[in-house]
């Protein structure tokens, strides 16, 4: 084996119950190198990152197959502690940083200078005195290396986010056996100077002869500062190209490729009037953690389904919530040209929008209760429905619930034992199609679905997707779906919106180039037409 | 082995342990010849004093707050009707009625005010209702003290301003439920009002779940982000279910000193609310979940335990050992509960 490569990823497998989630991947990295890594969300990036870093979930889930090799010898770390001895340094898509602490106390996290006093001598190492100066000057050079002139004992919290993420690269360097540094999404959190500069330094750790792992959405930046670019998509490498090959157009058609097997339907719809809007969103901010929306304006026709797009954390599923009034939201919101209130979910569903979530265990369902309240639960507090009066008090009418259930649960093919089955018992689908039980029995005119398919089996999505194509065209229902499945979206919207760091970047027909997704998705789109 | 294992899921922990022992007690009582009709009419008697107090607990549960341990405020406000009714000299059913009349607005506005503060601070509902019960009963003592009450009933034999420690009910309600159509049968005595009262208050707490409002109540607790999302006013139901609760430890005391036959002022409300608590726990309730069956199952174990375990370890041990034993359990069950997230699932 040769010794030219700093890491080999070699031939590396992995499977979580059954789901190939990486099928054979190999990377490898020369010393000095800026490697990019690109896909889709789900592409298998993570796992990968999990494996390089012996996190436990990987260990936990039955370990993987092939091998890591570092300096041409196989290591295969089975803990991050294991990993951070062998030089591999990473930094954190959040802040991995204590605000209380200084810059210097963060880099030096664990790995404090210390020196001995009269306690440390009776009471061992942990009570030694902590050699703030040496400390210090560690932090300094650290910094200085990065072109950081802030003072190094500058508490963290207030910092601008840009210098913590330097924080945290210097607490990596500071690390004498660094070898590798991997940086997962490092410029999401940047404006665009910040990002510059930060790029300027990637180059320079890279001169230092720190081999890098660069994973990021962006693709301008990946062609900017990689040497070499390797592609994956449903956990298999599709390409491992020199980024002096490559461009913008070629990566972000590898990176969607033709997984879709063509079922798209065909439209017969007549050409609509184009002004029928039932939905306009003008100006729309939502205020949802990680999921932030900046000033999107999106208008949607009456009776059409219209798919959400985009990379995970760029705002698409901060719509439908900010629509729902779930997340702080300011813009204006207009249903059928009256503007809707915000930030009030009672008056959202009031005005017959209805909203299947994205967090079925967390926001959809009521977990201990039974089907047959989960589904009736919402028409109950909304529209009154399924009541009787005793003595002029609002009782449920269980009979009406009871029978309502019934009817959904074969409507819907819920598989479960009865109506008073608890919906923790249910299987992810299932589940999800209580949920949508409930938003039907609302009677809406605009259903809202975020990520209908996520955590669910590939049955159980066929029968989610067609079940909403259904419901829009026999009951002529608005459908509004969010999804990071591109495929999924392809196969079932009219039209595709993609959302792009809390922007519309542009709508497409379902059938329209992969190129053009892949460029709307890393926000090259609009790029492109100005130049 | 898998039937077993099935069967304590089922059962829950909390109630087998519990069960078990009072299985061991009574065949111990039934070897040491111990007047089982006496014990039987004790522990029917005792369920019916203690198990409002117990029922209390199941709203503020259902509206997500958790166990009420401020049950002393409503405990306190149900004292106020009491005297209230004393003071008027008003006995029987009047007394008794008059009692709950004052009560019950009392205890609904002090739930609201309760209600309003723990709106504000969410997920430490138990710890800070703890301590507001432990202040509401300190600051009633100045209130005892004060309070411008003049029957000779209720004010020291030897006159000036301040309450008894503990009031005779003799002349006024003492056991007007208790009474209330009660029969001898083989021997055990039944206390038919007492036990029929009990069981009006479940069946209303039980019918309010089935109205929109108890619905929506229970939606509310069980999931407070899935309320939002239905557009449900969280806090004003939260609000409701302690003011429930409140309401139902202030009916709970009154039907509870009725049956004991004095009022307690002072600090005997200090502890009310840890017995009500054992008991819904072992029921099999949890700190998200409780049901009626909860309060019966908790509230029939907890009282037969202290009635079976008082005579038998008498005689088999020390007399302060029986005590001892039954705290060291019923506190050890509130441990455990309040470690799991879910009870038994028998309902």
């Amino acid at each position: 084996m040769t010794t030219e490569y700093l890491l080999q990823i070699d031939n590396v497998s992995k499977e979580y119950s059954g789901n190939r989630v990486l099928k054979g991947v190999t990377i490898n990295i020369k010393p000095g190198e800026v490697h990019g890594l690109v896909g889709e969300n789900g592409a298998g990036k993570s796992t990968l990152m999990n494996i390089l870093f012996g996190m436990s979930v990987i260990h936990d889930t039955g370990g993987y197959e092939g091998n890591i090799i570092i300096d041409g010898n196989i290591v295969n770390p089975k803990t991050p502690k294991e990993s951070m001895e062998l030089g591999i340094g990473m930094v954190h898509q959040e802040f991995m940083l204590i605000p209380g602490f200084s810059v210097t106390e963060n880099i030096k996290l664990n790995r404090e200078v210390t020196k001995d006093n009269l306690f440390s001598r009776i009471l061992g190492p942990k009570m030694k005195t902590l050699d703030f100066k040496k400390m210090g000057k560690d932090g300094r050079e650290a910094l200085d290396k990065l072109g950081m002139s802030i003072d190094e004992w500058m508490p963290v919290a207030g910092l601008p986010v840009g210098y913590m993420q330097f924080v945290e690269i210097a607490r990596e360097i500071d690390k004498e056996n660094l070898k590798l540094l991997v940086f997962d999404e490092p410029t999401a959190v940047l404006a665009e100077s910040e990002a510059d500069r930060f790029l300027k330094i990637v180059r320079k750790l890279a001169d230092l002869g720190i081999a890098i792992l660069f994973i990021s959405h962006r693709l301008d930046e990946i062609i900017e500062i990689t040497d070499n670019i390797t592609v994956l998509r449903d956990g298999e490498v599709v390409s491992n190209l020199a980024t002096k090959d490559a461009d913008v157009h070629k990566i972000a058609e590898l990176m969607v490729g033709r997984k879709l097997e063509q079922t798209i339907i065909k439209k017969t719809r007549d050409e609509r009037e184009k002004e029928d809007y039932i939905l306009e969103l003008e100006d729309l901010y939502v205020d949802m953690p990680g999921e932030k929306v900046k000033a999107l304006n999106l208008k949607v026709h009456r009776g059409e389904i219209l798919g959400i797009g985009g990379l995970g954390g760029q705002g698409k599923i901060g719509v439908a919530n900010g629509i729902m009034g779930l997340y702080p939201t300011t813009g204006k919101i207009l249903k059928n040209g009256i503007p809707l209130p915000l930030n009030q979910p009672k008056k959202a569903l009031d005005s017959g929008l209805a909203f299947v979530t994205e967090d079925r265990r967390g926001v959809g369902l009521l977990l201990d209760d039974s089907i047959e309240h989960n589904i009736a639960i919402s028409a109950l507090q909304i529209k009154n429905k399924f009541l009787k009066k005793l003595a002029n008090i609002n009782m449920m009418n269980e009979k009406e619930i009871r029978q309502h259930a019934l009817e959904m649960i074969k409507e819907l093919d819920i598989r479960c034992t009865g109506p008073k089955q608890l919906t923790r018992r249910l299987s992810g689908g299932n589940q999800q199609k209580v949920c949508i039980a409930r938003a039907l029995t609302l009677d809406p005119d605009i259903v809202l679905v975020s990520e209908p398919t996520r955590g669910i089996d590939v049955g159980a999505k066929k029968i989610v997707l067609d079940l909403l194509v259904k419901l829009n065209k026999e009951l002529g229902m608005t459908v509004i779906i969010t999804s990071s499945e591109l495929a999924e979206l392809r196969s079932v919207s009219d039209r595709i919106a993609i959302v792009f760091e809390g922007k519309l970047e542009g709508v497409l027909a379902p059938d329209a180039s992969d190129v053009d997704f892949g460029l709307m998705m890393a926000g090259e789109y609009g790029k492109e037409e100005v130049s | 082995m898998e039937d077993l294992k099935n069967f304590i899921d089922k059962v829950g922990y909390p109630r087998l342990i519990i069960g078990g022992f009072l299985l061991i007690l009574c065949i111990l009582a039934a070897v040491l010849a111990i007047p089982i009709p006496g014990l039987l009419g004790d522990i029917l008697t005792r369920v019916g004093m203690n198990g409002i107090l117990v029922l209390a607990m199941v709203p503020a549960i259902q509206a997500g707050a958790g166990l009420n341990f401020a049950l002393p405020l409503g405990i306190v406000c149900g004292l106020i009707g009491a005297l209230i009714s004393i003071e008027f000299k008003l006995g029987g059913f009047t007394g008794f009625i008059t009692a709950l009349l004052v009560a019950i607005p009392l205890s609904a506005i002090a739930g609201y005010f309760y209600g309003q503060m723990l709106n504000r601070i969410k997920g430490q509902e138990m710890t800070v209702g703890t301590y507001v019960g432990f202040s509401v009963v300190s600051g009633m003592c100045i209130f005892w003290l004060l309070a411008p009450f003049r029957s000779p009933e209720l004010i020291w034999a030897y006159g000036g301003t301040g309450l008894r420690v503990t009031v005779s009910l003799e002349s006024t309600i003492d056991k007007v439920l208790n009474n209330f159509l009660s029969f001898s049968i083989a021997g055990v005595r039944v206390p038919t009002g007492l036990l029929a009262f009990f069981a009006l208050c479940c069946f209303a707490v039980w019918l309010f779940g089935k109205t929109k409002s108890g619905a929506i109540m229970n939606a509310a607790g069980a999931n407070e982000k899935f309320a939002i999302a239905t557009g449900i006013n969280v806090n004003q139901q939260r609000i409701l279910g302690i003011v429930l609760s409140t309401v139902l430890a202030a009916i709970g005391i009154i039907v509870y000193s009725q049956s004991f036959g004095f009022l307690q002022l002072y600090n005997a409300p200090l502890y009310s609310a840890f017995p009500a608590v054992a008991a819904v726990l072992i029921g099999g309730a949890s700190i998200k979940k409780a049901t009626i069956s909860h309060v019966i199952i908790g509230t029939f174990l907890f009282q037969a335990l202290l009635v079976v375990s008082l005579p038998v370890i008498n005689i088999l041990a020390d007399g302060s050992m029986s005590e001892v034993i039954r705290i060291i359990i019923s506190n050890g069950i509130i441990l455990y509960a309040l470690t799991r997230k879910t009870g038994g699932d028998l309902t």
